[in-house]
């Protein structure tokens, strides 16, 4: 038996689906802990990147700052959190959030100042206020873009999501850490597999959600929010994972 | 007509660096009138028009409308309570044609149903099929989607209309098309229009005044066009006017005076010719003109030049003649039909007579 089929038989095994540390608690639980990242670096990186790209404020320190936040090594944050405020959910979350500001941050700043310079004087022309502008003009147009830098955030979330196994919490990551310590190779590939697969089919519904939220007039224009979001290196999670634990 | 709409008094623009855009600019803008800013680029037409709405803020000095100091309205409010309309369409992409059109009814707070209705009426005003409502801007031509933003600018029925070089990113024939669908409308709605534009050609068919800025936001001259052709007031005006201005100033005087002959017409296809060294002018059968048959070219027909309607100006009749193959420039009646040719000289000659004309009443 080869590794492959190994992991075959293991992901195959009713076991295995079952029980609180079975594939759909974990699934869930990684959902979770993904879902509080994005939602607190989303209630952050939005309203700063809408204001700056609405204003063309403090664009230099916001690139500035996310640039240096994605430099940071993702355990080493991680397990700094942990020591600082102790063990529980939030340590790693907030670890997790600062992570993902930078791409949200970037993609809504991006999304705003993509719109067309000459259509937003006319919405001021037409006497439209500022918070019209932004929200009747600037977002409808820009969520194109913006939908690009939402996406590749999503997936490196549910990518690196996998690190909080190490503190240890639950979650996908539970296999490859767990798999790492028993030296069960055919577990670790499973989790990878099971992280890819959550990262496409999230993945797909946010293309689908894009499709419903963005006017039909955008579609003939600029396709360069989806380069990015199709851009699935960040994607493999166990490599974010190993990178991770020799940063 | 006389009556001011629109007034700048002593206004200037200045950035931080050096020469102002706009200085001490005084003029008064009639209400119901197309008055045209134009100049070269960096000649502050532009700022001037946008300081109206308040796009620009005035560095000094105060502007009026209907008797009002703009800076006595909200910003967004006075926007409103105006049209505008630019060189890129600036049609929101992510909305239909029909709603971008109920734009700011919408703003004033008008039910979305009732908005659309106008915006629906509008789209037959300015000359696009209702079908094309549904459509977004960027299914749209250049030309169509300039017609859309005047509907949009007329959707709250302002009294008044800025235009920021509205036509100048279309090709010359929409552009020419555009351009009489402007004064077709203006016919019927009588707005105050102030309209931008680096064209002196442009300026002399659409306004109704003119005012020529020079580079530093300086106001050269303020006339209506055929005084600006006719008398440019300084040596800046006069090179901006440009070459054919003598040709041009000829679109405003009527050519009555202009002779027009007799002309032996055939149709084609008919009688062989009886002196093969004249030009002969070939009609259909509702007595149109189609060309010319030239001399010793037997029945080769060859193109007509402009033709010379009742009523047109002595530009037109000095065109028909000069470009014609035949140097007799046909004269057609009002339902088409040949009425005749006129002759380049005789033109001259009536041009030249309104010259003294106007001199003896100096």
């Amino acid at each position: 038996m080869n590794i492959f089929t190994e992991t075959f038989a293991w992901l195959a095994d009713p076991l295995h689906w079952s029980g609180p540390g079975g594939i759909p608690v974990r699934l869930l639980e990684h959902l979770q802990y993904s879902g509080l990242v994005l939602i607190i670096a989303a209630a952050i990186a939005v309203p700063v990147g809408l204001y700056i790209g609405h204003t063309g404020r403090g664009r230099v320190v916001a690139v500035a700052v996310a640039g240096a936040l994605r430099a940071l090594p993702t355990l080493g944050l991680l397990v700094l959190f942990a020591l600082v405020a102790g063990s529980g959910l939030m340590p790693p979350v907030w670890a997790l959030v600062i992570l993902t500001v930078p791409p949200l941050l970037a993609g809504t700043y991006a999304g705003i100042s993509s719109v067309d310079s000459n259509v937003v004087d006319a919405a001021r022309a037409m006497g439209m206020k500022e918070l019209q502008v932004l929200f009747g003009v600037e977002v409808p147009n820009g969520l194109l873009v913006m939908f690009g830098g939402i996406r590749t955030a999503v997936l490196q979330v549910i990518a690196t999501v996998s690190v909080v196994a190490y503190l240890p919490l639950g979650g996908l990551g539970r296999y490859l850490f767990d798999g790492l310590v028993l030296q069960d190779f055919p577990r670790m590939l499973a989790g990878s597999l099971l992280i890819a697969a959550l990262a496409m089919v999230v993945d797909l519904v946010l293309a689908a959600v894009q499709r419903l939220v963005v006017s039909p007039g955008l579609s003939a224009r600029s396709k360069g929010g989806r380069k990015a979001a199709t851009d699935f290196s960040a994607a493999a999670p166990a490599a974010a994972a190993v990178q991770g634990g020799t940063a | 007509m006389a009556e001011a709409m629109i007034e700048f008094q002593s206004v200037t623009k200045q950035y931080q660096s050096g020469q102002p855009a706009v200085d001490q600019l005084s003029m008064s803008i009639d209400r119901g009138s197309i008055t045209v800013f134009v100049g070269p680029s960096g000649c502050g037409k532009t700022t001037s028009l946008r300081m109206i709405n308040r796009m620009v803020e005035p560095t000094s000095g105060t502007i009026t409308v209907g008797g009002r100091d703009v800076t006595s309205v909200p910003a967004a409010e006075l926007r409103r309570s105006m049209g505008y309309v630019m060189q890129s369409s600036g049609l929101m992409p992510h909305r239909s044609v029909v709603d971008n059109i109920a734009t700011v009814p919408r703003l004033n707070g008008v039910p979305k149903a009732d908005a659309r209705k106008r915006a629906e009426e509008l789209l037959d005003v300015v000359g696009l099929a209702p079908s094309l409502g549904k459509r977004y801007p960027s299914q749209l031509s250049g030309g169509q989607q300039q017609r859309v933003g005047v509907a949009r600018a007329l959707a709250a029925d302002p009294p008044v209309l800025l235009m920021d070089e509205p036509f100048s990113a279309v090709d010359p024939v929409v552009r020419d098309e555009l351009q009489q669908e402007l004064l077709r409308l203006q016919r019927d709605l009588a707005k105050t229009i102030v309209f931008v534009t680096h064209d002196i050609d442009e300026a002399t068919v659409l306004g109704d005044k003119v005012a020529v800025f020079a580079v530093g936001g300086k106001l050269a001259q303020y006339a209506t066009p055929e005084e600006i052709l006719r008398a440019p007031a300084n040596e800046f005006v006069a090179s901006f006017v440009g070459r054919d201005r003598g040709f041009r100033h000829l679109a405003f005087t009527t050519a009555d005076g202009v002779a027009v002959h007799p002309v032996d017409a055939v149709t084609r296809g008919g009688d062989a010719r009886a002196n093969a060294d004249d030009w002969r002018l070939v009609v259909d059968d509702q007595q149109r003109p189609l060309g010319w048959e030239g001399p010793g070219l037997d029945s080769q027909l060859i193109p007509g030049g402009s033709l010379f309607r009742p009523g047109d100006t002595l530009r037109r009749a000095l065109d028909a003649a000069l470009s014609s193959p035949s140097g007799l420039g046909v004269a057609v009646d009002g339902d088409g039909k040949v009425a005749g040719v006129v002759k380049g000289a005789e033109v001259l000659a009536v041009i030249e007579s309104a010259r003294q004309v106007r001199q003896g009443a100096l």
